[in-house]
């Protein structure tokens, strides 16, 4: 059944809007983010939106089975963040060794 | 009743995730943006999916639900932790104003985890 009655219909569409918005705002953060690990930030938190407009959607059109998609979304999302966080550790680091280096280059952006 | 309970949740949970965005968008630092992104997953799709439940009213669906915002609340922390750890290790500038870092002294002392050897 979809969204008949006029309140769900105005929320959901609401909703789907907002959403919108809101990924749209995450995106600016992927593509601005100055460090790897902004932009898995951004990712994750744009992959949670996804799932919040993919069960909004299933309101919206009365369709159950977004919501399986919605589910499955969620896992792989949860995949990808993992092993993209594994690829940021194992890439090179800073060590103690250059860690003031790293501390004078915020010294001069501020 | 359902509707109202629907329509509610609905503007709740958009709203939530709303506020996460701007957080990412607004906030000064990586560690800082990831406290505003991991309420975007539990609380905005909780309340969506919560939402849905109530919308269509029927057992299965309101498992599946439930099942998913378990899921959601199950990955979320460990997500963020793992994101936090490699954002710490990996050398992100912390904000100007932070003034705890209790990872910094054994850091210093090369007290590092095995996997951060690339």
């Amino acid at each position: 059944m979809p969204a008949d009655t006029y309140l769900v219909v105005v929320a959901s569409r609401f909703a789907l809007v907002v959403l919108l918005i809101s990924i749209l705002l995450a995106l600016v953060r992927l593509i601005k983010g100055p460090d790897a690990a902004d932009r898995i930030v951004a990712l994750d938190l744009i992959s949670m939106l996804i799932v919040a407009f993919l069960a909004t959607e299933s309101v919206y059109a009365g369709e159950t089975s977004f919501l399986d998609v919605a589910i499955a979304y969620a896992l792989i999302a949860f995949l990808g963040t993992a092993a993209l966080a594994r690829f940021l550790i194992r890439s090179p680091q800073r060590k103690p060794g250059n860690i003031n280096k790293i501390e004078d280059k915020t010294a001069k952006n501020e | 009743m359902n509707d109202i309970l629907t329509a509610l949740f609905l503007v709740l949970g958009s709203l939530f995730c709303f506020v996460a965005a701007l957080g990412m968008l607004r906030l000064p630092d990586t560690v800082i943006r990831m406290h505003a992104a991991t309420k975007a997953g539990t609380l905005g799709a909780g309340l969506i999916l919560i939402a849905e439940a109530f919308f269509y009213a029927e057992l299965g669906i309101t498992l599946r639900a439930l099942a998913a915002i378990s899921f959601l609340l199950l990955t979320a922390p460990v997500a963020a932790h793992l994101i936090g750890r490699a954002a710490y290790y990996s050398g992100i500038r912390l904000w100007h104003k932070t003034w705890i870092d209790q990872l910094k002294d054994r850091f210093e002392a090369g007290d590092l985890p095995e996997e951060t050897d690339p």
